[in-house]
Protein backbone atom coordinates (compact mmCIF):
# COMPACT_ATOMS: atom_id res chain seq x y z
CA UNK A 1 0.00 0.00 0.00
CA UNK A 2 1.30 3.42 -0.86
CA UNK A 3 0.39 6.77 0.56
CA UNK A 4 0.68 10.17 -1.00
CA UNK A 5 1.16 13.43 0.79
CA UNK A 6 -0.63 16.46 -0.59
CA UNK A 7 1.54 19.54 -0.69
CA UNK A 8 0.64 22.15 1.88
CA UNK A 9 -0.18 25.51 0.41
CA UNK A 10 0.89 28.78 1.95
CA UNK A 11 -0.56 31.94 0.44
CA UNK A 12 1.61 35.04 0.88
CA UNK A 13 -0.12 38.30 0.01
CA UNK A 14 1.96 41.41 -0.54
CA UNK A 15 0.47 44.58 -1.98
CA UNK A 16 -2.71 42.72 -2.87
CA UNK A 17 -0.81 40.16 -4.98
CA UNK A 18 -0.99 36.62 -3.63
CA UNK A 19 1.73 34.08 -4.28
CA UNK A 20 0.96 30.47 -3.32
CA UNK A 21 3.92 28.35 -2.23
CA UNK A 22 3.32 24.58 -2.35
CA UNK A 23 5.55 22.19 -0.45
CA UNK A 24 5.03 18.99 1.50
CA UNK A 25 7.88 19.78 3.88
CA UNK A 26 6.48 20.82 7.27
CA UNK A 27 9.74 22.42 8.36
CA UNK A 28 9.74 24.63 5.29
CA UNK A 29 6.09 25.55 5.77
CA UNK A 30 6.80 26.54 9.38
CA UNK A 31 9.69 28.66 8.16
CA UNK A 32 7.39 30.42 5.67
CA UNK A 33 4.86 31.26 8.36
CA UNK A 34 7.59 32.72 10.56
CA UNK A 35 9.31 34.65 7.78
CA UNK A 36 6.15 36.12 6.32
CA UNK A 37 4.24 36.65 9.55
CA UNK A 38 1.34 39.01 8.96
CA UNK A 39 1.32 38.37 5.20
CA UNK A 40 0.08 34.76 5.18
CA UNK A 41 -3.59 34.64 4.35
CA UNK A 42 -6.15 31.95 3.83
CA UNK A 43 -8.93 31.67 1.27
CA UNK A 44 -9.18 33.01 -2.25
CA UNK A 45 -7.29 32.19 -5.39
CA UNK A 46 -3.63 33.12 -5.81
CA UNK A 47 -2.27 35.21 -8.66
CA UNK A 48 0.84 33.03 -8.90
CA UNK A 49 1.54 29.50 -7.70
CA UNK A 50 4.99 28.00 -7.12
CA UNK A 51 5.83 24.37 -6.48
CA UNK A 52 8.88 24.02 -4.28
CA UNK A 53 11.51 21.37 -4.84
CA UNK A 54 13.71 21.22 -1.76
CA UNK A 55 17.26 19.98 -2.02
CA UNK A 56 18.78 18.08 0.87
CA UNK A 57 21.89 20.24 0.96
CA UNK A 58 22.60 23.90 0.17
CA UNK A 59 22.79 24.53 -3.57
CA UNK A 60 25.39 27.25 -3.81
CA UNK A 61 26.52 30.73 -2.92
CA UNK A 62 23.63 33.01 -1.82
CA UNK A 63 25.89 36.01 -2.43
CA UNK A 64 26.38 35.16 -6.10
CA UNK A 65 24.95 37.52 -8.72
CA UNK A 66 21.32 37.04 -9.54
CA UNK A 67 20.34 36.43 -13.16
CA UNK A 68 16.80 37.18 -14.27
CA UNK A 69 15.88 36.75 -17.90
CA UNK A 70 12.97 35.78 -20.10
CA UNK A 71 12.89 32.97 -22.60
CA UNK A 72 9.67 33.13 -24.60
CA UNK A 73 6.92 33.57 -22.06
CA UNK A 74 8.88 32.00 -19.22
CA UNK A 75 10.98 33.90 -16.71
CA UNK A 76 14.14 32.32 -15.33
CA UNK A 77 15.44 33.42 -11.94
CA UNK A 78 18.84 32.10 -10.92
CA UNK A 79 21.27 32.64 -8.09
CA UNK A 80 23.77 30.37 -6.41
CA UNK A 81 21.21 29.18 -3.86
CA UNK A 82 18.11 28.85 -6.05
CA UNK A 83 16.76 28.27 -9.53
CA UNK A 84 13.23 29.19 -10.47
CA UNK A 85 11.05 29.28 -13.56
CA UNK A 86 7.79 31.15 -13.80
CA UNK A 87 5.27 31.61 -16.58
CA UNK A 88 3.08 34.69 -15.99
CA UNK A 89 0.65 33.54 -18.68
CA UNK A 90 -0.48 30.50 -16.70
CA UNK A 91 0.54 31.93 -13.32
CA UNK A 92 2.60 28.89 -12.35
CA UNK A 93 6.21 28.30 -11.53
CA UNK A 94 8.76 26.05 -9.91
CA UNK A 95 11.50 26.83 -7.39
CA UNK A 96 14.45 24.61 -6.53
CA UNK A 97 16.19 25.54 -3.29
CA UNK A 98 17.28 24.18 0.07
CA UNK A 99 15.33 24.75 3.28
CA UNK A 100 16.22 28.34 4.06
CA UNK A 101 14.22 31.57 4.15
CA UNK A 102 16.57 33.68 2.05
CA UNK A 103 16.10 31.98 -1.30
CA UNK A 104 12.29 32.13 -1.26
CA UNK A 105 12.48 35.70 0.06
CA UNK A 106 14.66 36.69 -2.92
CA UNK A 107 12.44 34.89 -5.41
CA UNK A 108 9.41 36.74 -4.08
CA UNK A 109 11.21 40.09 -4.32
CA UNK A 110 12.13 39.42 -7.94
CA UNK A 111 8.66 38.17 -8.88
CA UNK A 112 7.00 41.17 -7.25
CA UNK A 113 9.38 43.58 -8.98
CA UNK A 114 8.33 42.13 -12.35
CA UNK A 115 4.62 42.03 -11.51
CA UNK A 116 4.77 45.59 -10.20
CA UNK A 117 6.54 46.96 -13.28
CA UNK A 118 3.75 45.58 -15.45
CA UNK A 119 1.05 46.95 -13.15
CA UNK A 120 2.52 50.39 -12.54
CA UNK A 121 4.49 49.94 -9.34
CA UNK A 122 7.98 49.73 -7.94
CA UNK A 123 10.01 48.05 -5.24
CA UNK A 124 12.26 50.68 -3.74
CA UNK A 125 15.32 50.39 -1.53
CA UNK A 126 13.65 52.40 1.21
CA UNK A 127 12.16 52.26 4.67
CA UNK A 128 8.55 53.34 4.82
CA UNK A 129 5.85 54.01 7.36
CA UNK A 130 2.30 55.26 7.71
CA UNK A 131 1.60 58.15 10.04
CA UNK A 132 -1.69 60.04 10.26
CA UNK A 133 -2.97 57.88 7.38
CA UNK A 134 -0.21 59.11 5.08
CA UNK A 135 2.74 57.07 3.88
CA UNK A 136 6.34 58.30 3.88
CA UNK A 137 9.33 56.71 2.16
CA UNK A 138 12.89 57.06 3.43
CA UNK A 139 15.17 56.06 0.61
CA UNK A 140 18.90 55.51 0.48
CA UNK A 141 21.66 53.03 0.01
CA UNK A 142 22.99 50.85 2.82
CA UNK A 143 24.20 53.03 5.68
CA UNK A 144 22.02 56.02 4.75
CA UNK A 145 19.86 55.56 7.85
CA UNK A 146 16.87 53.45 6.85
CA UNK A 147 17.13 51.15 9.84
CA UNK A 148 17.99 54.04 12.17
CA UNK A 149 14.94 56.10 11.24
CA UNK A 150 12.77 52.98 11.45
CA UNK A 151 14.02 52.27 14.97
CA UNK A 152 13.27 55.86 15.99
CA UNK A 153 9.68 55.76 14.68
CA UNK A 154 7.10 56.88 17.25
CA UNK A 155 4.34 54.61 18.47
CA UNK A 156 1.73 56.13 16.23
CA UNK A 157 3.74 55.27 13.11
CA UNK A 158 3.08 51.95 11.37
CA UNK A 159 6.28 50.57 9.90
CA UNK A 160 5.78 49.22 6.37
CA UNK A 161 9.38 48.09 5.94
CA UNK A 162 12.84 49.04 7.14
CA UNK A 163 14.43 47.97 3.85
CA UNK A 164 12.24 47.32 0.78
CA UNK A 165 9.18 49.45 0.13
CA UNK A 166 6.31 48.58 -2.17
CA UNK A 167 4.55 51.39 -4.02
CA UNK A 168 1.98 51.34 -6.79
CA UNK A 169 -0.02 53.81 -8.83
CA UNK A 170 -3.74 53.87 -8.39
CA UNK A 171 -6.47 56.17 -9.66
CA UNK A 172 -5.91 58.62 -6.82
CA UNK A 173 -2.13 58.52 -7.03
CA UNK A 174 0.69 56.49 -5.52
CA UNK A 175 0.08 54.19 -2.55
CA UNK A 176 2.58 52.44 -0.29
CA UNK A 177 2.08 48.94 1.07
CA UNK A 178 3.71 47.00 3.86
CA UNK A 179 6.13 44.22 3.00
CA UNK A 180 7.71 41.33 4.89
CA UNK A 181 11.04 42.19 3.25
CA UNK A 182 13.10 43.34 6.20
CA UNK A 183 16.60 44.64 6.68
CA UNK A 184 18.63 44.91 9.86
CA UNK A 185 15.51 45.08 12.02
CA UNK A 186 14.76 41.50 10.93
CA UNK A 187 11.09 42.19 11.48
CA UNK A 188 8.34 42.15 8.83
CA UNK A 189 6.50 45.39 8.18
CA UNK A 190 2.84 45.84 8.99
CA UNK A 191 0.43 44.66 6.34
CA UNK A 192 -1.27 48.03 5.87
CA UNK A 193 -1.26 50.65 3.12
CA UNK A 194 -1.82 54.37 2.64
CA UNK A 195 -1.48 57.13 0.05
CA UNK A 196 2.15 58.08 -0.50
CA UNK A 197 2.64 61.63 0.82
CA UNK A 198 6.38 62.24 0.46
CA UNK A 199 9.73 60.65 -0.26
CA UNK A 200 12.82 61.59 1.70
CA UNK A 201 16.36 60.89 0.55
CA UNK A 202 18.24 60.14 3.75
CA UNK A 203 21.54 61.56 4.93
CA UNK A 204 23.12 61.65 8.37
CA UNK A 205 24.03 65.12 9.65
CA UNK A 206 24.46 67.38 12.66
CA UNK A 207 20.95 68.81 12.55
CA UNK A 208 17.50 67.84 11.40
CA UNK A 209 16.73 69.50 8.10
CA UNK A 210 14.51 69.01 5.07
CA UNK A 211 15.70 70.52 1.78
CA UNK A 212 14.13 70.75 -1.64
CA UNK A 213 16.11 69.14 -4.44
CA UNK A 214 15.98 69.50 -8.21
CA UNK A 215 13.61 67.07 -9.87
CA UNK A 216 16.42 65.73 -12.07
CA UNK A 217 18.55 65.01 -8.98
CA UNK A 218 15.56 63.33 -7.35
CA UNK A 219 15.08 61.22 -10.47
CA UNK A 220 18.72 60.14 -10.52
CA UNK A 221 18.61 59.21 -6.84
CA UNK A 222 15.38 57.27 -7.15
CA UNK A 223 16.51 55.42 -10.27
CA UNK A 224 19.51 54.30 -8.25
CA UNK A 225 17.28 53.01 -5.46
CA UNK A 226 14.64 51.14 -7.45
CA UNK A 227 15.04 47.38 -7.25
CA UNK A 228 14.86 45.76 -10.62
CA UNK A 229 16.68 42.61 -11.56
CA UNK A 230 15.38 41.60 -14.97
CA UNK A 231 17.39 42.08 -18.13
CA UNK A 232 14.37 42.94 -20.24
CA UNK A 233 14.41 46.10 -22.39
CA UNK A 234 10.65 46.56 -22.36
CA UNK A 235 10.36 46.30 -18.58
CA UNK A 236 13.43 48.48 -18.03
CA UNK A 237 11.74 51.20 -20.05
CA UNK A 238 8.55 50.80 -18.02
CA UNK A 239 10.46 51.06 -14.74
CA UNK A 240 12.25 54.18 -16.01
CA UNK A 241 9.00 55.89 -16.95
CA UNK A 242 7.32 54.86 -13.70
CA UNK A 243 10.19 56.20 -11.61
CA UNK A 244 10.26 59.55 -13.37
CA UNK A 245 6.48 59.73 -13.15
CA UNK A 246 6.77 59.09 -9.42
CA UNK A 247 9.24 61.96 -9.02
CA UNK A 248 6.92 64.28 -10.94
CA UNK A 249 3.89 63.52 -8.78
CA UNK A 250 5.21 62.85 -5.27
CA UNK A 251 7.41 65.40 -3.46
CA UNK A 252 10.99 64.16 -3.13
CA UNK A 253 13.20 66.01 -0.63
CA UNK A 254 16.43 65.38 1.18
CA UNK A 255 16.19 64.62 4.89
CA UNK A 256 19.31 65.21 6.94
CA UNK A 257 18.92 63.97 10.49
CA UNK A 258 20.62 63.30 13.77
CA UNK A 259 19.95 59.85 15.18
CA UNK A 260 17.34 60.68 17.77
CA UNK A 261 13.55 60.73 17.78
CA UNK A 262 13.36 64.50 17.23
CA UNK A 263 13.54 63.91 13.47
CA UNK A 264 10.00 62.54 13.59
CA UNK A 265 8.69 65.96 14.67
CA UNK A 266 9.19 66.98 11.04
CA UNK A 267 7.39 63.96 9.62
CA UNK A 268 3.69 64.26 10.21
CA UNK B 1 32.85 69.82 -44.34
CA UNK B 2 30.87 67.21 -42.36
CA UNK B 3 28.65 65.05 -44.51
CA UNK B 4 24.94 65.19 -43.87
CA UNK B 5 22.99 62.36 -42.27
CA UNK B 6 19.69 61.48 -40.65
CA UNK B 7 19.38 60.69 -36.95
CA UNK B 8 16.60 58.69 -35.32
CA UNK B 9 15.89 57.82 -31.71
CA UNK B 10 16.63 54.24 -30.85
CA UNK B 11 13.49 52.31 -29.86
CA UNK B 12 15.60 50.47 -27.28
CA UNK B 13 15.90 53.45 -24.96
CA UNK B 14 13.42 55.26 -22.75
CA UNK B 15 13.53 59.03 -22.50
CA UNK B 16 11.81 61.74 -20.56
CA UNK B 17 12.35 65.41 -19.93
CA UNK B 18 12.43 66.17 -16.25
CA UNK B 19 13.15 69.68 -15.07
CA UNK B 20 15.75 71.14 -17.41
CA UNK B 21 17.19 67.78 -18.41
CA UNK B 22 16.38 65.06 -20.87
CA UNK B 23 17.13 61.76 -19.16
CA UNK B 24 17.60 58.58 -21.14
CA UNK B 25 17.92 54.99 -20.02
CA UNK B 26 19.16 52.15 -22.15
CA UNK B 27 16.75 49.26 -22.15
CA UNK B 28 19.63 46.91 -22.84
CA UNK B 29 21.89 47.55 -19.87
CA UNK B 30 20.00 50.17 -17.79
CA UNK B 31 22.73 52.78 -18.36
CA UNK B 32 21.47 56.26 -17.51
CA UNK B 33 22.32 59.32 -19.59
CA UNK B 34 21.58 62.97 -19.06
CA UNK B 35 21.67 65.03 -22.24
CA UNK B 36 23.15 68.51 -22.38
CA UNK B 37 21.21 71.23 -24.13
CA UNK B 38 22.65 70.55 -27.58
CA UNK B 39 22.11 66.82 -27.27
CA UNK B 40 18.57 67.45 -26.05
CA UNK B 41 17.86 69.49 -29.19
CA UNK B 42 19.18 66.65 -31.33
CA UNK B 43 17.04 64.18 -29.40
CA UNK B 44 13.89 66.23 -29.84
CA UNK B 45 14.52 66.65 -33.57
CA UNK B 46 15.72 63.10 -34.27
CA UNK B 47 12.77 61.94 -36.33
CA UNK B 48 14.84 60.03 -38.87
CA UNK B 49 13.66 62.18 -41.78
CA UNK B 50 14.98 65.67 -40.98
CA UNK B 51 18.57 66.07 -42.20
CA UNK B 52 21.08 66.84 -39.48
CA UNK B 53 22.10 69.93 -41.45
CA UNK B 54 18.56 71.29 -41.13
CA UNK B 55 18.51 70.67 -37.39
CA UNK B 56 21.82 72.46 -37.03
CA UNK B 57 20.87 75.39 -39.27
CA UNK B 58 17.38 75.91 -37.83
CA UNK B 59 17.77 74.94 -34.18
CA UNK B 60 21.37 74.94 -33.04
CA UNK B 61 22.97 77.87 -34.86
CA UNK B 62 20.32 80.41 -33.81
CA UNK B 63 20.28 79.08 -30.24
CA UNK B 64 24.03 79.23 -29.66
CA UNK B 65 24.98 81.89 -32.23
CA UNK B 66 27.62 79.71 -33.88
CA UNK B 67 28.83 79.29 -37.45
CA UNK B 68 27.14 76.51 -39.40
CA UNK B 69 30.34 74.66 -40.38
CA UNK B 70 31.66 74.40 -36.82
CA UNK B 71 28.24 73.57 -35.41
CA UNK B 72 27.69 70.87 -38.03
CA UNK B 73 31.02 69.23 -37.22
CA UNK B 74 30.27 69.26 -33.47
CA UNK B 75 26.72 67.98 -33.98
CA UNK B 76 27.92 65.12 -36.16
CA UNK B 77 30.50 64.10 -33.53
CA UNK B 78 27.90 64.34 -30.79
CA UNK B 79 25.39 62.27 -32.76
CA UNK B 80 28.02 59.60 -33.44
CA UNK B 81 28.95 59.53 -29.76
CA UNK B 82 25.32 59.06 -28.75
CA UNK B 83 24.89 56.43 -31.44
CA UNK B 84 27.84 54.55 -29.95
CA UNK B 85 25.85 54.38 -26.70
CA UNK B 86 22.81 53.06 -28.56
CA UNK B 87 20.80 56.25 -28.14
CA UNK B 88 20.65 57.29 -31.81
CA UNK B 89 20.50 55.45 -35.10
CA UNK B 90 22.41 57.25 -37.86
CA UNK B 91 21.71 56.74 -41.52
CA UNK B 92 22.64 58.26 -44.86
CA UNK B 93 19.02 57.94 -45.91
CA UNK B 94 15.76 59.01 -44.23
CA UNK B 95 14.44 56.31 -41.91
CA UNK B 96 11.18 55.62 -40.16
CA UNK B 97 11.15 55.84 -36.39
CA UNK B 98 8.21 53.56 -35.72
CA UNK B 99 8.44 52.19 -32.20
CA UNK B 100 10.71 54.96 -31.01
CA UNK B 101 9.77 56.57 -27.71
Amino acid sequence: MTSTRSPVRTDIEIGGVTVRVCSDDSKFQKLLHERFDGFVRSGGEPHIEFDIELTSSPMGDPDADVHVFRSGEEWHLERGDFRAEWNPQCGRGHIRQSVNPYAIDSVLRIVHSIVLAREGGLLVHAASCVRNERAFLFSGKSGAGKTTISRLAPRDAHLLSDEISYIRTEEQGWRAWGTPFSGELAKPGENVNAPLHAIYLLAHGKENRIDDIASSDAARAMLGNVLFFAKDPQLVQMVFQLTLGLVETVPVRSLTFVPDSSVWEMIQ
Amino acid sequence: MSTDCFIARSPKVAARRIGDEVMIMSGLDSSLFSLNETAAILWECADGVTPLSSIVRERICPRFEVEFEAAMKDARELAESLAAHGIFLISDQPTTTEGAP
